[in-house]
């Protein structure tokens, strides 16, 4: 396990709130038509972390969500599937069952999320089983509460930790940038998820609001923008919760490509976390092939 | 310096933001600006989920009437947020008890009472005389407060017990048919709206109209009554606009359940109905029919957009 670094590592250049938020609001305002927006649509469909975190979430439940994420549309097939299929780490075996074969990924939230008050040990054990299920994808929760009371050095050691159980698994960082408050915050957090190796950093668990906004993350996007120019180490983004518009979706891309370029504009570097995002983007390709206005109970819920 | 009173132009140039403040403070220092009435001209919205937005398009038309008047002019994306409006409106409209809709009506009556000389107003924007618009608002509030006492009687006498053989009750039971989008006659502007709208909330439905083209003053300003009468947000949804552009998108919108038309039958309109089932009405009635107000209050307005769910249930022993 890498020893702690010193504080001074983690120090940030504190953000200008006013200059964030007038630059993604501005970004906002652009607007995609036609062939670009479907592109766009389209783009935002293969970029869908496809989630379901809630305490009545069933064997079967996560079936019909993987088969939703293998064809989200099944009469077309010029719509993608989407990245990945987020669960609790005991319905990862069925998720991994149901999706094999595919090329959607299995994600698992884990370290007691969604609030990760449990002890070291139970949270790389959680991670452990969740690998040795078959995730291929860990969602971690930072300790708020060490952050906020300023051992930054306990975050770091837990993220080196948990990137160490997840072996070959895919690392993302859940920030819950609405519990920490501040933008330097924010920026201090992503600093020590990228020095103790993560390979996504993402804003929320969904479960607080506000969650995902487009200046924490045009925020997160700069973060691993600089990263990657100070390493050349390529971190992803993974914005999560709040996310239920076609149009909300395509702001978030603008960013992406304004802020991160063409590098970024995978389903490898930025992810959506979302849930209801799906049949959204879905009415919209549907409103565009037949010319008229969808019906929401067309289309299945999971 | 200007020692008389301000010119309503002036006063209308600081509403438009053309004086600069230096200006404004000198006017205000010999105290000639404070003494004057502020004409506040009235922008004319949309009504959508109980807020007034203007159109998603940012275009607006003037309408025939009165061309000195600018409008919203609705496009397809505002009737698209109607109708999700509308779809959330239907939840807490529908899921409301039928006395509830009732008092709620009746109270839209009562304000209807209470801002009689505006309403009259918008109506004689609308280019009717005086006597004429007061008597096409007598009829409005009447029809309001008949269907108001309608609300809580519909289930009886639409709904029925069946009679069958067998040890079983046998009930038929009254449901809204949905969302319904309406397309209200040119005239008259505001009883022509009310009395196509009014039966569909009586039956429990949730409604998206577009109102009078040459003359949507009244049609616009029964947003702001329902938005002062308890009316859900989004049970009511008013658009303006031309109807030549906005028919046929009604016609094709796959969420509206039900399409009910003021004009002759329209075979288009009908076959783009089809698509989803959509249940298309088209009422055609003279400008005699329309000030009869016992020809306008009848259930067999309300029927056409009402579903019987048929229930069995066994006899108890």
């Amino acid at each position: 396990m890498p020893h702690s670094l010193s504080p001074v590592e983690f120090r940030v250049p504190p953000v200008c709130a006013v200059a964030l938020e007038t630059r993604a609001a501005d970004l906002a305002t652009r607007s995609l038509k036609k062939q670009a927006k479907l592109q766009g649509l389209r783009l935002a469909i293969a970029m869908m972390d496809l989630t379901t975190l809630e305490g009545m979430d069933s064997p079967g439940k996560v079936r019909q969500l993987c088969q939703k994420a293998m064809r989200p549309l099944p009469q077309r097939s010029d719509v993608p599937s989407c990245a990945a299929v987020c669960v609790y780490p005991d319905l990862v075996e069925t998720a991994v069952e149901a999706l094999r074969g595919s090329t959607v990924q299995v994600a698992s939230v884990a370290t007691g999320f969604p609030a990760g008050r449990t002890d070291r040990a139970t949270k790389l054990r959680e991670v452990q089983l969740a690998v040795a299920a078959g995730a291929t994808e860990i969602d971690m929760v930072i300790d708020r509460g060490a952050f906020l009371s300023g051992r930054y050095g306990k975050v770091y050691d837990e993220i080196c930790a948990v990137k160490e159980a997840c072996g070959a698994a895919h690392l993302k960082v859940i920030l819950e940038t609405g519990e920490l408050k501040t933008y330097d915050n924010i920026r201090r957090a992503c600093r020590i998820a990228l020095l103790a190796g993560g390979d996504f950093l993402k804003t929320s668990t969904g479960k607080v609001t506000p969650a995902s906004t487009l200046p924490v993350v045009l925020l997160m996007l700069e973060a691993a923008r600089d990263h990657y120019l100070e390493t050349g180490r390529i971190v992803g983004v993974k914005a999560a919760g709040g996310i239920r518009t076609s149009k909300d979706a395509l702001r978030y891309l603008v960013l992406v490509n304004e802020t991160c370029g063409d590098l970024w504009m995978t389903p490898q570097w930025f992810r959506f976390g979302a849930s209801s995002l799906l049949n959204d983007v879905l009415l919209q390709l549907e409103k565009d092939r037949t010319g008229r206005y969808q019906r929401p109970v067309d289309f299945s819920a999971d | 310096m200007a020692k008389d009173p301000a010119p309503i132009s002036f006063i209308q140039d600081v509403a438009r933001g053309r004086v600069s403040s230096a200006r404004l403070r000198r006017r205000h220092r010999c105290g000639t600006v404070s003494a004057m009435p502020v004409p506040v001209p009235k922008t004319y919205k949309l009504f959508v989920g109980g807020k007034f937005p203007r159109s998603e398009s940012g275009r607006s038309f003037q309408p025939t009437s009165n061309p000195a008047i600018n409008v919203a002019r609705g496009s397809r994306k505002d009737l698209r947020d109607a109708v999700v409006a509308a779809r959330a409106g239907l939840a807490v409209w529908s899921g409301s008890a039928a006395y509830l809709r009732g008092q709620i009506l009746y109270r839209l009556a009562e304000m209807l009472e209470s801002r009689r000389d505006a309403m009259q107003r918008e109506l004689q924007l609308g280019g009717l005389s005086a006597p004429l618009a007061k008597r096409e608002l007598d009829t409005a509030i009447s029809l309001t407060i008949w269907y108001a006492g309608l609300c809580d009687k519909v289930q009886s006498l639409l709904g029925s017990q069946n009679a069958v053989q067998g040890p079983f009750f046998n009930f038929s039971m009254v449901e809204p048919t949905g969302v319904v989008g309406v397309i209200a006659p040119d005239s008259p502007s505001l009883v022509g709206v009310l009395a196509l709208t009014l039966p569909l909330l009586a039956g429990g439905n949730s409604a998206v109209v577009l109102v009078s083209e040459s003359a949507p003053f009244a049609g616009l300003a029964l947003g702001e009554v329902c938005a002062s009468s308890d009316v859900p947000a989004g049970a009511i949804n008013v658009l303006s606009g031309l109807r030549s552009e906005l028919a046929p998108q009604f016609a094709s919108h796959r969420d509206l359940d039900g399409l009910l038309v003021a004009g002759a039958p329209d075979a288009a309109l009908t076959q783009s109905a089809a698509d989803n089932c959509k249940r298309v009405r088209f009422c055609y009635l003279s400008a005699a029919d329309w000030s009869k107000v016992e020809r306008l209050r009848s259930l067999t307005w309300v029927e056409p957009f009402v579903e019987l769910k048929t229930l069995w249930h066994p006899v108890a022993q």
